[in-house]
């Protein structure tokens, strides 16, 4: 590097920068916490949502499938399954009989397991990605398949 | 070693070594589960495996990082660590903990671990990389309090040299971000928008501090460059990272529920976030080329030099190549995304604690001239073995991620072919894969092997030459 450009004037971009940066960040961060109501869909996060996100975790779903794009990409993307699989009209029924369904058993397919799940965890399961699939993604995923 | 004391970074050096071997054979249960659906299932389900190796990954990368930094902050301090004795201690404390954690993955269903672990009491599981129970996670936040406080007290009473600087101010970084880990609202969108406070600013964020410092580190000892010189180029790096990767965290926030402006914001920061890895191979090679001494450790300098050119590639790279949001929007959450991913990890952060390792046990085990010529041969067939292998695993994936795109992505509804229709188109991409994975577990075999060969000191084989 150019003899002129001291070691000095390296440790102040390092920490001017860093510190201009960080205050923009934490800056936007306010304004996004402050933007989000009107797009994360919080108005229909009741109990059994949030039992619902509850139980997502404590099965670990995500180690499997994808949830907006982020998790595993082993099996389907679930933020828009509420909406691929029969919506407002037949997603509760098609999730809990699917659900009870595993694992389907064929030979060398991808398998999922069992979660001894009852009635009232389903549905708040269900409702849960229904929520999920309400938020505002700016349009993603690109198609119904996730 | 000059220093007692830097001892103590041998256990961690083994121990993280350890779990890489085990990380890389759940990796092999993954490729094949790829393929062979129903491989060890019920026994092993996928999320399980997933779990094991993407914890292990982080969980040995921590070790090393630790491990580097009690055998890197003493020689920069010239000074003994402030208490071995503590090192010792939560070297011991942290391995109980990620073996019973991992024994917990296991041995029980996930929902058990979670009930007999009282996450109903502050719920912090169930989220990709942070799935380790509430306390386990606390006990690493506790290690990671002794660990700081033990290298902070070696600095304080010894030299304070740019490298143990910027290497602290990454370590607590890191410890600082991983505090997000236990945030975890209701609110899905505010759930996912700080959990990348976590994963983004670590890996493109804080460790890359930590990677340029002990890149920085190895440089000067292999190359005997001035360290003013050194320094100069260790300002600018981390300068560039953070300038570039704090606001590039905007490219996680596209689709999760943050306003718009974050396409912008994030596409643009993110798509310079490549300079400062491109300045770590500038810098790597600079230093190597203007070198004032042929150090005989010739495996570490190869190391050092592979890491920079991997980590350009595979964060470099492979991050820009998804990283616009007109692009992102496609391949979000794709087998592309697993191919940066892996290449990211291995050439950027695997890559550097191989190199400190490379560099330091030698000296740790009485070979300040490092292994013998027949161990390091050696060495440098598991680096061309691993990292090809990961160049292939890379590549695979990628056309994999491309097919998929292609076919599940940009047709439109009713068009496009369902997810679990098109993993099977992409079966080939995904057995070849699988082939590179066991290619990449041999050159793990022969890098551990290469420990056990003994021989003459290369520096007295060159002198009999
Ligand atoms: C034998 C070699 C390996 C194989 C076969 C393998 C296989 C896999 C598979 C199948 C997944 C899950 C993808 C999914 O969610 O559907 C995965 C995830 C992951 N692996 Fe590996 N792996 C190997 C080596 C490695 C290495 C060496 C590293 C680190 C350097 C690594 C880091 C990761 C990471 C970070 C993830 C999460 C990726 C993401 O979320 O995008 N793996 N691996
Ligand atoms: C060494 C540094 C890096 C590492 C270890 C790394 C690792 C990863 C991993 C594991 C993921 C997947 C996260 C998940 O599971 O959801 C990811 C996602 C991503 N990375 Fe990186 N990365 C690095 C640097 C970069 C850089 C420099 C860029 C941009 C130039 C970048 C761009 C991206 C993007 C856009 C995604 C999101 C992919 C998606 O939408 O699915 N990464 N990275
Ligand atoms: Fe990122």
């Amino acid at each position: 590097m150019a003899e002129r450009f001291t070691k000095s004037m390296a440790r102040n971009m390092y920490m001017g920068g860093s510190l201009f940066f960080i205050l923009i960040f934490i800056g936007l961060t306010l304004d996004t916490v402050r933007q989000l109501p009107e797009r994360d869909n919080r108005e229909n996060l009741t109990e059994s949502v949030e039992h619902g996100k509850k139980l997502w975790e404590d099965n670990n779903c995500v180690g499997c499938h994808s949830l907006i794009g982020e998790g595993a990409y082993f099996a389907p993307e679930l933020g828009n399954v509420f909406y691929r699989r029969g919506g407002e009209e037949s997603f509760k029924i098609f999730f809990k009989s699917w659900m009870n369904a595993q694992p389907l058993g064929i030979e060398g397919r991808r398998a999922m397991p069992q979660f001894n799940l009852n009635d009232e965890e389903l549905e708040a399961l269900a409702d849960f990605l229904e929520y999920a699939a309400k938020m505002n993604t700016n349009d993603w995923p690109p198609n119904i398949e996730g | 070693m000059k220093y007692e004391s830097q001892a103590v970074a041998m256990p961690y050096f083994i121990f993280a070594l350890i779990l890489f071997a085990g990380q890389i054979l759940f990796g092999l249960i993954l490729g094949t589960q790829y393929v062979i659906g129903d491989f060890l299932f019920p026994e092993i389900p996928f999320n399980v495996a997933r779990m094991v190796h993407t914890n292990l990954l982080i969980v040995w990368l921590l070790f090393g990082f630790m491990g580097a930094a009690y055998y890197l902050i003493p020689a920069e301090a010239e000074t003994e660590l402030y208490s071995p004795k503590l090192a010792k201690l939560l070297f011991w404390v942290f391995a109980a903990a990620g073996t019973l954690t991992i024994i917990g993955y296991l041995a029980v269903p996930y929902a058990t671990l979670a009930e007999i672990t009282g996450n109903d009491l502050l719920p912090t599981m169930g989220r990709e990389f942070l799935e380790m129970p509430t306390i386990t996670k606390v006990g690493v936040v506790i290690v990671a309090l002794g660990f700081l406080f033990n290298i902070g007290m070696t600095v304080l009473k010894g030299r304070k040299t740019v490298i143990n600087i910027v290497l602290i101010t990454g370590l607590v970084g890191l410890a600082l971000m991983f505090l997000f880990s236990f945030y975890n609202p209701v609110n899905l969108a505010l759930d996912k928008f700080f959990w990348w406070y976590v994963v983004h600013l670590w890996v493109e964020g804080t460790w890359e501090l930590i990677m340029a410092s002990i890149l920085a580190f190895v440089l000067i000892k292999v190359t005997g460059v001035d360290r003013e010189v050194i320094e100069k180029w260790l300002y600018v790096i981390i300068a560039m990272a953070l300038i570039s990767g704090i606001l590039g965290t905007g490219h996680h926030f596209f689709w999760i529920g943050p306003p718009e402006y974050w396409l912008w914001l994030g596409s643009i920061f993110s798509a310079i976030e490549p300079i400062p890895f491109f300045m770590m191979t500038l810098f790597a090679f600079n230093m190597v080329n203007r070198r004032r001494r042929e150090h005989p450790n010739r495996a570490a300098t190869l190391w050092a030099l592979g890491c920079a050119v991997m980590a350009f590639l595979g964060a470099g790279v492979w991050g820009f190549l998804h990283t616009l949001a007109p692009i992102n929007y496609y391949t979000h959450g794709s087998q592309i995304t697993a191919a940066h991913g892996h290449m990211a990890f291995y050439g950027a952060y695997v890559m550097i604690v191989i190199t400190l390792i490379s560099y330091a046990m030698p000296t740790l085990r009485g070979r300040p001239n490092g292994n013998s010529n027949k161990a390091q041969v050696a060495e440098m067939w598991s680096f061309w073995l691993m990292t090809i292998a990961m160049v292939f695993i890379t590549l695979f994936l990628t056309a994999a991620g491309v097919l998929q795109v292609w076919i599940q992505r940009l047709p439109e509804s009713g068009e496009a072919l369902n997810f679990m229709a098109t993993q099977d188109k992409l079966a080939l991409f995904y057995w070849l894969r699988l082939v590179s994975g066991v290619v990449f577990f041999i050159g793990l075999v022969v890098y551990l092997w290469s420990f056990f060969i003994g021989g003459e000191d290369p520096a007295i084989e060159a002198a009999e030459s």
